[in-house]
């Protein structure tokens, strides 16, 4: 019955967060973008939105100052480590480095490429880009904030041992702790749950905490972290091997042999399942890039509606408008880390259902 | 593949994978090892604690009723041995009584008889007396006449003979 009720709650939520994100998009794009073309050709609202919400080599702080992020690329001539502030001038305009090739940084990826000479890119080269980006040094500062976080808790736990309440920090995140374990695991895996609580709880964690750290404005938040696509990829990925790993008979018997089914459906049925194998963990992969994503584009916009205008007057309705869907993303950034582990625990739960548990829903 | 050329949000770099992966599967490790572990078996045994302590005292409170029970079937039986008891006695009281009314009776009987009988031995030795008493005086009497009648021979002899013949024992 509250599974009911929470599930309805999130329909609910989920809808009016799509529609209102639906109408100010368009509103935006239909009423605002072509005078900004006509009348301003400096700013371009698009390249400003993307950049940020794309990965940098360097982390912008305020006005010109920036943190200069070592930049790490294997050629063929071998591995090599500078500092990106060697790749800009001071009007951020990209300026060819010379090390063991000539880099430069491609205007429009915004990557770094082995030019020629001449200045044109060259894409003879082998060129593998390991730099500490904004985004990778974002990752470190989630990755320290989680494990001071949890480790703390766990040291809490062992000081105070089990006979107290907890306490501070342990006891804003007990609550979470319970939840993922009585809310996600329990329902969705059933009996074999704790194996994989670590999992769930490092995976929701990871996601919140990045999602929470990515709507921080300023340093050390304001990387576009868990809406990159490398981020969910790498996680949708782990996802596709944990679940796949634990599939038991059952499951892969469901896929290609499907029960109580004429012949030719198993038949028919085996590449969707098989396809359904693949397509879970994309869609965990682009639905919390594209949410996450699109949050942070809809607050820029509805922020460059200042600057489009070139009018304060517009300020306190961007402001307000932004203000409003910044506390939307307060709830989206809970709301993604849910659904990723929820839809995870799902599939876990699938992998590992016994027989009896599917002839009972199959008939 | 258009798509993809148009927009580098949605073309993965190789080293944030990497960074990414590695990052995620330290985390992972070390969470598990250090953090979720610990968290989760205190959690555990916490729950188990209280769980514990509420079984507990389920218990104990179906205890305390049964031996709430106890004492009262205890207090009921106790009311009935002790009126059980006090019939018994009544019976045994009744009884005594009854049997020392018999024991009475008997006894006065017994008194009676004995108290008739002695009262007939004594009449009867009361009778002998007087009959003894009589003939003393009988005698006594018989002297004196015979004393003065002495002289009177004749006459004394028929006189004695009247009067044996008017003596009769009873």
């Amino acid at each position: 019955m509250r599974q009911k009720g929470l599930k309805s709650l999130l329909v609910l939520a989920f809808s009016l967060f799509l529609v209102l994100k639906g109408t100010i998009i368009f509103a935006q794009e239909g009423g605002h973008n072509s005078p900004a073309h006509n009348t301003e050709k400096k700013f371009n609202i698009t390249e400003t939105i993307l950049e940020h919400v794309s990965d940098s080599y360097g982390w912008h702080l305020w006005g010109h100052t920036s943190i200069s992020l070592p930049v790490m690329l294997y050629t063929d001539k071998g591995f090599e480590v500078f500092s990106s502030k060697n790749l800009a001038d001071e009007h951020h305009n990209p300026v060819a480095y010379q090390g063991k090739n000539t880099y430069m940084v491609n205007h429009h990826t915004g990557k770094v490429e082995i030019v020629n000479a001449d200045g044109t890119p060259n894409h003879e080269e082998k060129l593998y880009d390991f730099s500490i980006t904004k985004n990778v040094a974002s990752l470190m500062v989630s990755v320290l904030v989680i494990m001071f976080m949890f480790l703390a808790v766990a040291r809490a736990y062992k000081k105070t041992g089990v006979t107290s309440a907890p306490k501070g920090l342990q006891s804003f995140l007990e609550p979470v702790i319970l939840f993922v374990r009585d809310d996600i695991a329990k329902p969705n895996i059933g009996a074999k749950y704790a194996k994989y609580m670590p999992f769930l709880l490092s995976i929701f964690f990871f996601v919140w905490i990045n999602n929470m750290l990515g709507l921080v404005p300023f340093f050390p938040g304001g990387a576009n972290l868990s809406g990159n696509i490398a981020f969910t990829m790498v996680l949708a990925v782990i996802v596709f091997i944990v679940v796949n790993v634990s599939g038991n008979k059952n499951y892969w018997g469901h896929i290609f042999w499907m029960p109580g089914v004429p012949v030719p459906m198993k038949i028919f049925l085996a590449p969707i399942e098989l396809m359904g194998v693949f397509t879970k963990p994309i869609s965990l992969m682009i639905r919390l890039f594209a949410n996450i994503t699109a949050g942070h584009i809809l607050v820029l916009a509805l922020i460059c509606l200042v600057f489009v205008f070139k009018s304060m007057a517009i300020a306190p309705v961007s402001v307000a408008f932004a203000g409003f869907i910044y506390l939307i993303e307060l709830l989206v950034a809970f709301l993604q880390a849910f659904i990723f582990t929820m839809l995870t625990a799902l599939y876990i739960g699938m992998a590992v259902e016994e027989h009896h548990h599917a002839e009972g829903a199959h008939h | 593949m258009i798509f993809l050329e148009l927009n580098p949000l949605v073309k993965p770099d190789l080293g944030l994978v990497v960074w990414m992966t590695v990052t995620f599967l330290v985390v992972l490790f070390v969470l598990r090892k250090f953090a979720w572990k610990p968290i989760l078996s205190a959690i555990k045994t916490r729950e188990d604690n209280i769980n514990d302590a509420i079984a507990q005292a389920e218990k104990v409170k179906i205890e305390m009723a049964q031996l709430k029970n106890d004492n009262e079937a205890l207090l009921v039986k106790a009311r009935e041995e002790r009126a059980a008891l006090i019939k018994e006695a009544k019976e045994t009281k009744d009884k005594m009584i009854a049997a020392a009314k018999e024991e009475a009776k008997v006894q006065a009987g017994k008194i009676i008889a004995d108290a008739s009988a002695s009262i007939q031995q004594q009449k009867m030795a009361a009778l002998t007396d007087l009959k003894n008493q009589i003939g003393k005086l009988v005698i006594e009497t018989s002297e004196k006449v015979l004393r003065k009648e002495l002289s009177n021979k004749a006459e004394q002899e028929s006189y004695i003979k009247t009067l044996a013949s008017e003596v009769k024992l009873n």
